[in-house]
């Protein structure tokens, strides 16, 4: 017998797709049950009354948790995020309800060993609700109380060499696609980096000392699974410089519309018939630079006016393959519209080697100027794409030592209202009245 | 319920404590195969919606079937998921980006046993619990955010809008018919903890009254200055109050024409919330992505200005989703994202087809973005 009475919730459970809400009545019901005969270290009823809450959200169409709540494990300024009902009478189970963010592996790979530990550590002292994941990317523990954020913080390090990820303005928990793990368009190994970025700068992962939120983000090829390039402050992208490697052979497959070759890695193997493939149409026409022919059996590329958009590649997999010449992309700025609108990532970087031998080094010294111009000029809340906006892209340029080149504009600028520094100009500022009006009346 | 600690000292915080170890290591958590083949994939295909098979140099090939999930999981489900891959995936298994579980097997003889354990298990209400799907020329999982099962400035719920729309989506789930991928995200409030505005279609909860200001509580709990600077239209400032009583108060004063409910002053003050049941609901964007593919990476673009909060399921927004996708998959062409099929046939054609009202609110008038949206030409359709 449910202990609250949920009308709304339950119209949620019909429909095809899974029923956050049957999930958390089976939980509720596991949970009152107790078969295992756990000792449980929060309330029991702790997703009942969650159900409660939630289904008062409903009714009132407003949130039932209370702004804010300071709490933390020792040493850390980060990776837990303190809540309450408002509602504590009514709700007792959820009066305290914190989230804790566990650092994800990178590509979300996960042995069942690792994952049956955390469930059975979150059954005892937390709620045993999860997102796997968050939008930043953490696993993420929902709903425990005050007391028992050391204790799960002690066994997930402790017992499961586990850390927590980021929040408040902290550096947060970088995240990555699966790169070269399971995708041939990998550019660069994206867990090895994000590994390394993340074991790097755990300082600032914990420890809040920036003016606001920092996003690492990394995709493994300009198809940006992970949308690094729309909401992360650095957004690494994998690129390469060198011509794109051709089957002749494979491409005549997909010409022949061979089954073994279906058009687009198979993406298109759906309900509705788009006729047989044609390279002319489907390939060529849409190259985005027209860079492309193909005449006599043969595919050539104009490889010097290729802008790596993934399209032909995409269509053609087994017959095109990313250069052997890779490295990845740097874009900085990207953001959701808080505050100053939305903003998409700049490219900083055209190209730059992904070297783990020399840890990375080209990376992080990028890395390091951008923080150290930022912590100091950035204004409290200010993402790095709003002081770019702020100080000018030459400005990031200069941080950086960067020179400017073609390839960071998407065109030259429209208005001539250009700023010079004084000493690029001849002279400098500093001149004579009196000597000008020597041949100028007043 | 006694209380059992773990050996943790509040006495002494710092002794044998173990910090900054960051995540566990990914190569622990490769299945076989891929270990043996990382870097070397030759290519892949996708089979059928939600299975696909990757091919190693070596010959090697491993089979994926990705299933759909509501992000917010019990451990009761977890357990289960580890159960399956047990049985099927020699204790591996991965989710995605967006939410998706993919449980992956060497061998395609091992293919049919997992598809049919997956697709065999339901929830008790009725609903799949590990629906194959998400590939290829289709929808995939909606990403969203908390909502009210967390959040503290939720303009909407996430679980529940994402329910409604993924059942009304559930066949575009499995089955691959549309031109392009198509993305849709739900983020609760403008803060976007999602992210959703580079989006095919986003769902995005959104506030429509200025906050409400709590005076008797606000100089004890916020700090004025920070009140005053969160605020991107300068609409607030601050004033002295004169409460009931007849004391005298420090609070702020809100400018609520200038207001346009970012709720960025509420997460600095506690004491100016602004939810509200008929002020809160629901903005739809469509039209951006994040793929460089063909054309550039591009924002969302406001579709529908507003849409009440219709709990539990949502319908105006999940009809006017459904129309949406319906106009994309009959008028747009082999490859074209929804972005840039609107962005050919013309954005007045785009509401002309999805049956949508254009009104004044989606003329922007936001800081100099906006001009850049206006038309600066005579090529227009009628």
């Amino acid at each position: 017998m449910a202990k609250h009475e949920t009308p709304l919730l339950d119209q949620l459970e019909s429909g095809p797709w899974p029923s956050f809400v049957s999930d958390l009545k089976a939980q509720a019901e596991k949970r009152a049950k107790n078969e295992e005969g756990i000792e449980f270290q929060i309330p029991v009823d702790v997703v009942d009354d969650l159900l409660g809450v939630v289904e008062l959200s409903y009714k009132h169409g407003r949130t039932h948790w209370k702004h804010g709540g300071i709490v933390g494990v020792f040493g850390y300024g980060g990776g837990v995020i303190g809540r309450y009902c408002d509602q504590p009478e009514n709700f007792p189970g959820v009066e305290a309800f914190h989230t804790m963010r566990v650092n994800q592996p990178a590509g979300k790979y996960y042995s069942t060993d690792y994952l049956k530990k955390l469930c059975d550590l979150w059954d005892f002292r937390g709620s045993g609700v999860t997102n796997m994941h968050g939008s930043t990317g953490d696993i993420i523990l929902l709903g425990t109380t005050t007391k028992q954020l050391e204790e799960v913080f002690w066994t997930l390090t402790h017992d499961m060499g586990q850390d927590l990820g980021g929040s408040g303005s902290n550096l947060r928990t970088p995240s990555d696609c699966l790169g070269q793990s399971r995708c041939e368009y990998a550019c660069y190994d994206t867990n090895a980096l994000v590994y390394f970025l993340t074991n790097e700068y755990q300082d600032e992962l914990h420890r809040p000392a920036f003016p606001y939120k920092f996003k690492f983000k990394l995709d493994g090829c300009p198809n940006c699974c992970v949308a690094s390039i729309a909401r992360s402050d650095m957004s690494f992208i994998g690129t390469w410089k060198d011509d794109i490697r051709i089957d002749q052979d494979a491409v005549n497959k997909y010409v022949e519309n061979d089954p073994a070759y279906p058009a687009n890695a198979g993406a298109h193997k759906g309900s509705k018939d788009w006729g047989p493939f044609d390279i002319e149409k489907e390939v060529l026409a849409l190259c985005p630079t027209k860079c492309m022919k193909f005449e006599n059996k043969k595919l050539t590329i104009d490889n010097a006016n290729c802008t790596r958009c993934m399209h032909c590649i995409n269509v053609m997999p087994r017959a095109l393959k990313i250069g052997k010449e890779t490295g990845c992309s740097i874009l900085c700025g990207a953001k959701a519209p808080i505050l100053d609108g939305a903003q998409m990532g700049s490219l900083l970087v055209p190209f730059v080697e992904v070297n783990p031998d020399n840890d990375y080094e080209a990376i992080t010294e990028i890395i390091e100027n951008i923080w150290d111009w930022w912590m100091e000029e950035g204004k409290n809340r200010e993402r790095l794409g709003e002081l770019i906006m702020r100080q000018g892209f030459q400005k990031l340029l200069e941080v950086t030592g960067i020179d400017p080149m073609p390839q960071h504009v998407a065109y030259p600028r429209t208005n001539p209202y250009i700023f010079w520094k004084e000493d690029e100009v001849p002279g400098g500022w500093e001149r004579d009245v009196d000597e000008y009006r020597k041949h100028h009346r007043r | 319920m006694a209380f059992i600690s773990t050996g943790y000292n509040p006495d002494k915080p710092m002794e044998n404590r173990i910090t900054d170890i960051g995540p566990k290591d990914h190569n622990e958590f490769y299945p076989p195969v891929i270990a043996k083949n990382k870097g070397k994939w030759s290519h892949h295909e996708i089979l059928e919606p939600g299975v696909l098979v990757h091919v190693a140099d070596s010959g090697d090939e491993v089979y994926t079937v990705r299933v759909g999930g509501a992000r917010l999981m019990s451990t009761g489900l977890i357990n289960e998921i580890c159960e399956i891959a047990d049985k099927h995936c020699d204790g591996y298994v991965r989710f995605t980006t967006r939410n998706n579980v993919e449980f992956m097997v060497d061998s395609k003889d091992k293919l049919e046993p997992l598809k049919n354990d997956l697709s065999g298990r339901k929830f008790a209400g009725g609903s799949f619990k590990f629906p194959i799907g998400g590939t290829g020329a289709g929808i995939t999982n909606i990403v969203h955010t908390q909502g009210w099962i967390h959040c503290h400035t939720p303009a909407t719920d996430a679980s529940g809008t994402v329910k409604a729309a993924m059942d009304v989506l559930f066949n575009d789930f499995q089955d691959m018919r549309l031109p392009a991928q198509l993305r849709v995200s739900m983020a609760c409030c403008l803060n976007m903890c999602g992210a959703v505005h580079c989006s095919d279609i986003a769902i995005l909860g959104y506030h429509r009254k200025p906050p409400m200001l709590d005076h008797e509580y606000l100089d004890k709990v916020c700090e004025i200055p920070l009140a005053v600077s969160a605020c991107p239209t300068a609409a607030i400032k601050p004033a002295k109050v004169q409460l009931a009583n007849g004391k005298e108060v420090k609070s702020v004063d809100v400018k609520n024409e200038r207001c346009m409910y970012c709720g960025n002053c509420y997460t600095m003050c506690p004491s100016m919330p602004l939810a509200d049941t008929e002020g809160d609901g629901i903005v739809l964007m469509a039209g951006g992505k994040v793929s460089n593919r063909i054309s550039d990476p591009k924002f969302s673009k406001v579709v529908v200005a507003f849409l009440p909060n219709e709990m539990p399921r949502w319908p105006s927004m999940t009809d006017t989703i459904q129309r949406m996708v319906e106009a994309y998959a009959k008028g747009a062409n082999k490859y074209e994202r929804l972005g840039d099929w609107a962005d050919r046939i013309g954005w007045e054609k785009f509401f002309e087809v999805c049956e949508l009202d254009f009104t004044h609110h989606l003329i922007d008038d936001f800081r100099q973005q906006a001009y850049m949206s206006w038309r600066q030409s005579t090529q227009f359709k009628f």
